[in-house]
């Protein structure tokens, strides 16, 4: 670093200043503005691959992307909205929020904080490095399936485990900092019943990483083994089982997709309330139903593997495991509408955010309760049916909450309240958008149409078309949002100490923004104005 | 341009007329009735439960958008107090377990019957491999491949796409109607799935596995389908075409196909008699090469990458010939190089390597003969 050294002068200069702030930093609120950043990057990364993609299915016949690398853009996508957008997005809010909900000046643990996060930037570039790698990155969907990924997986594949390695140990040692938190630093006087609910739903899914993530890391292992140290774990050649690795996978893979929608479910709990000015309806059963969820989704991973040849009595349990989900899930649904009812509801963004996602969410999770029926499972299983269902649960659900979670806190975060006029001009607009994209998969996937295909027949042409012009709208409204966000930061309208005049929590008592070390003193819970509503 | 215009007002048309039902409407944006007793079960089931869904859709979300309406600040600006009420919660947790309990009856029921797999008058054995379905008649005892014949020049959009773009075969799977079939499925390499919505027929093909499944169709026709699991580059161009003949038919069809494999064996010791010319087997290598090597190695031998090598200048086919023979009949372990001994015919083998020898600027000048290949087998 010849420059800086030419600069060397008493005070560091500001490149060296800037990088060893946000290097070493072990504030939460500086760590989650990382995490929520590096989400965000990696959300338009992800989200241009959405468009090749999309782009390729915009008519029959190749046009744009060849079918290995389509199949890149597809494996690439998946993995990289899941564990690149989704996850790190969750524990980006986290990291600001629950101190500042608990009542906590920090995390419990704020150095491993700081290397849970500084993991992931490194994770994402070896991963997507691969594209540039001889024989292409990864072309065997998320799910990996082997030997698909094994015996055939390009070079590259090994790439892809070591990546998969340093995001499952970032998971972890975010997950038990998160624990750790929530079970130590928690304000006298607030018992775990009485946690915010997104406190409450990110206790349980970081009990569900700590125990799923060590077993993605076994199944990339075993990969990594069969693939170079003669192993046979998933090769039937030498005496192993490729539905071995499904079972594996899915064990992890299906707690994985509540892991992408609990803090959800945690933020429309927290802003529904705010904007209906009313207290959350059956506090108690959404933190059972929480946790009946996450009970049931460890018994429930063979939903997956229907086609897979599961004897008869295990398609059974699986299926009845699978519809009992329905029950908690919709006790969720019930509880939201019954804290609307009869409240005084305004419409800001966060609230529009908040409806749409239990509006859309709801949606995914009537399909999946139709997915679960194995009968007609074996004509939706792998066809754009179920494309539709997860994008569903993930883009309106995961990706709304989240979108909920910025505006509504963004005002807390910066001291700036966000323009909403354009706020709303974007919730309009994606919401119009996602359902332009994903709602004709569902016709696309009865009508027959298989996923992950590059090409398709002539029947399928007209809903792929209107799919694709959805997908380009739904990539513009995010540029919006990103603007929102920037102006946001860089200026407005003063936002006050509670934001929202019926906020609850201690994170309003703070001022906006919140200082960069906030209650080295506990305060006071519950704070007099709420004890006062709710006696 | 036009096209895409057309196609477009298409698509809204039909999006327009969502709620005036037709059979044209029915068949882009539902799943098929298909031509067993089983898909029409499933149907079935399908639009029960899309019923139910829809029924607790417009309640829930009816309440919803009242309340929405109704409860908003300048209609109603002081909020009520209460929240929560065990009854209610006791009610929307019973009721829906009544609700799944209606709906798990009817599908166990017909989850018994999917996976009843006795008795059949018939079993076909399908592998699947990259990326094409073998079919072998188990009781008969012959069988044969089934490969994608749309040509790629429709793919590649230089000539129009015919109707039946990228689900069509060059050999169908051929099954009579009204007896039990039973389908037996496997894979030579990755996981495939074989499916065919009108029979609601979909197992997946597992290396080291042969899964079951079964079906009884009621009427003849010709019905598609496609390869529904993620098995690498051309899992799009894995159709499946089965065409259904009454029983009569079929059994002839059955005594014809054992006929045809008599006179092909017959004309497999012609062709390793005869000592054939260059030109002879590049004639027919290259008809070969682009229906069975091309899709990898590229039609002029350029590859593709590392994970497919090119043949122009490539190591093996200017390397040794006994090499070359190995490699092309048995294939190479761990890579995506298939085995085409059991695919191809002497003959066949014979002309390939031969055109792989001497296309693409090798000119290596050297032939095998038939002979030679049916001695290395």
């Amino acid at each position: 670093m010849a420059v800086t050294s030419d600069h060397a002068v008493p005070n560091r200069s500001p490149l060296i200043a800037f990088l060893s702030r946000w290097l070493l930093t072990t504030n939460h609120k500086e760590i989650g503005t990382l995490y929520l950043c590096l989400s965000f990057a990696l959300f338009f990364i992800g989200g241009a691959m959405a468009m090749v993609i999309r782009m390729e299915l915009f008519q029959p016949g190749i046009q744009f992307a060849e079918p290995v690398f389509y199949n890149q853009m597809v494996t690439m996508h998946g993995l990289i909205m899941v564990f690149g957008v989704v996850m790190p997005g969750f524990v980006g809010l986290a990291n600001w929020l629950l101190p500042m909900m608990i009542g906590a000046p920090d995390m419990a643990l704020p150095r491993l904080n700081n290397f849970s996060f500084w993991i992931l930037p490194f994770a994402f570039t070896l991963l997507i490095s691969s594209l540039f790698m001889e024989g292409g990155a990864p072309n065997f969907g998320w799910t990996f399936y082997a030997p698909l990924s094994t015996t055939y997986g390009p070079p590259s594949t090994d790439v892809f485990i070591f990546g998969v390695h340093l995001m499952g140990i970032s998971s972890v040692l975010g997950a038990i900092n998160i624990i750790v938190t929530i079970f130590n630093l928690r304000v006298e006087g607030m018992t775990l019943m009485k946690m915010p609910m997104f406190v409450w739903t990110w206790l349980i899914t970081a009990f569900l990483l700590v125990m799923v993530m060590p077993v993605l890391a076994g199944a990339v292992t075993m990969m990594l083994t069969d693939r170079h140290f003669g192993t046979s774990f998933f090769s039937a050649v030498g005496g192993g089982d490729p539905v071995l690795f499904q079972h594996v996978f899915w064990f992890f893979g299906h707690p994985e997709v509540y892991i992408l929608i609990l803090p959800g479910f945690g933020i429309a709990s927290q802003v529904i309330p705010t904007f209906a000015r009313k207290r959350l309806f059956g506090y108690h059963s959404m933190v059972y139903a929480t946790v009946a969820i996450a009970v049931l989704s460890f018994v429930v991973w063979g939903h997956h593997m229907f086609m897979t040849g599961l004897p008869l009595a295990a398609e059974l349990f699986f299926m009845y495991a699978t519809m009992m989900i329905a029950i908690p899930t919709g006790v969720k649904v019930f509880n939201w509408v019954a804290t609307m009812w009869r409240g005084s509801m305004t419409f800001e963004t966060p609230m529009l955010f908040a409806l749409g996602f239990v509006i859309l969410f709801t949606i995914g999770g009537f399909s999946g309760l139709m997915l679960a029926l194995v009968p007609a499972d074996f004509q939706y299983h792998d066809t754009f049916f179920v494309v539709a269902h997860f994008h569903y649960v993930l883009y309106p659900g995961a990706i709304f909450g989240i979108m909920s979670a910025v505006y509504y806190w963004l005002p807390k975060w910066t001291g700036n309240m966000y323009d909403e006029r354009l706020g709303k001009i974007h919730f309009w607009t994606a919401m119009v958008a996602v359902n332009m994209t994903f709602f004709p998969m569902h016709f696309l996937g009865l009508a027959g149409m298989p996923r992950r295909i590059v090409d398709y027949s002539l029947q399928f042409a007209d809903f792929n078309m209107v799919a694709s012009i959805g997908a380009a709208l739904l990539g513009l409204t995010q540029v919006l949002f990103l603007y929102i966000v920037i102006k946001c930061i860089r200026g407005g309208e003063k936002a006050t100490s509670r934001v929202w005049e019926n906020a609850e929590g201690l994170e309003w008592t703070l001022p906006s923004p919140a200082p960069l070390h906030t209650f080295s003193t506990p305060p006071q819970f519950p704070t007099p104005e709420e004890a006062y509503q709710h006696d | 341009m036009t096209s895409i215009k057309c196609r477009l007002e298409i698509a809204l048309t039909t999006l327009i007329l969502l709620g005036f039902s037709n059979a044209a409407i029915a068949a882009a944006m539902d799943m098929r009735a298909g031509v067993t007793d089983i898909s029409r079960r499933i149907l079935q089931i399908h639009h029960y439960s899309l019923a139910i869904c829809v029924v607790m859709g417009v309640l829930v979300f009816g309440v919803m958008f009242y309340s929405m309406y109704a409860h908003r600040r300048s209609k109603h600006p002081i909020p009520a107090n209460f929240h929560e009420n065990m009854l209610v919660e006791v009610v929307w947790t019973a009721v829906p377990i009544l609700i799944l309990v209606g709906l798990a009856i009817p599908a166990t029921s017909a989850l018994r019957d999917i996976e009843d797999n006795s008795n059949p008058d018939l079993t076909v054995l399908i592998t699947g491999s990259q990326w094409k379905w073998h079919y072998q008649y188990l009781e008969a005892d012959f069988g044969y491949y089934s490969n994608l014949s749309t040509p790629d020049e429709q793919i590649n959009n230089l000539e129009p796409k015919g109707n039946n773009y990228i689900i069509e075969v060059d050999n169908a799977l051929v099954l009579p109607t009204s007896k039990k079939v039973r389908f037996l499925t496997t894979s030579d390499d990755v996981i495939h799935s074989w499916w065919v919505p009108d029979f609601a027929v979909k197992q997946d093909a597992i290396p080291g596995y042969i899964n079951e499944a079964w079906t009884r169709i009621e009427e003849p026709g010709l019905f598609r389908g496609q390869c529904a699991e993620l098995c690498g580059k051309d899992h799009a161009y894995m159709p499946i075409e089965v065409e259904v003949l009454p029983e009569a038919e079929f059994d002839q069809w059955i005594l014809d196909q054992l006929l045809a494999i008599e006179l092909a064996s017959g004309q497999a010791v012609a062709d390793r008699a005869k000592t054939w010319t260059q030109a002879e087997l590049m004639d027919i290598g290259q008809t070969v090469f682009i229906d069975n090597c091309a899709t990898c190695h590229e039609a002029d031998g350029s590859g593709q990458g590392s994970t497919y090598p090119a043949l122009a200048g490539g190591e093996i086919p200017t390397g040794l010939m006994a090499t070359h023979i190995e490699r092309v009949m048995n294939g190479s372990v761990d890579t995506e190089m298939q085995a085409w001994a059991p695919q191809l015919s002497d003959l066949e083998l014979a002309s390939v390597i031969t055109y792989e020898r001497n296309a693409f600027g090798n000119n290596l000048g050297d032939i095998v003969q038939p002979l030679t290949i049916f001695e290395s087998r």
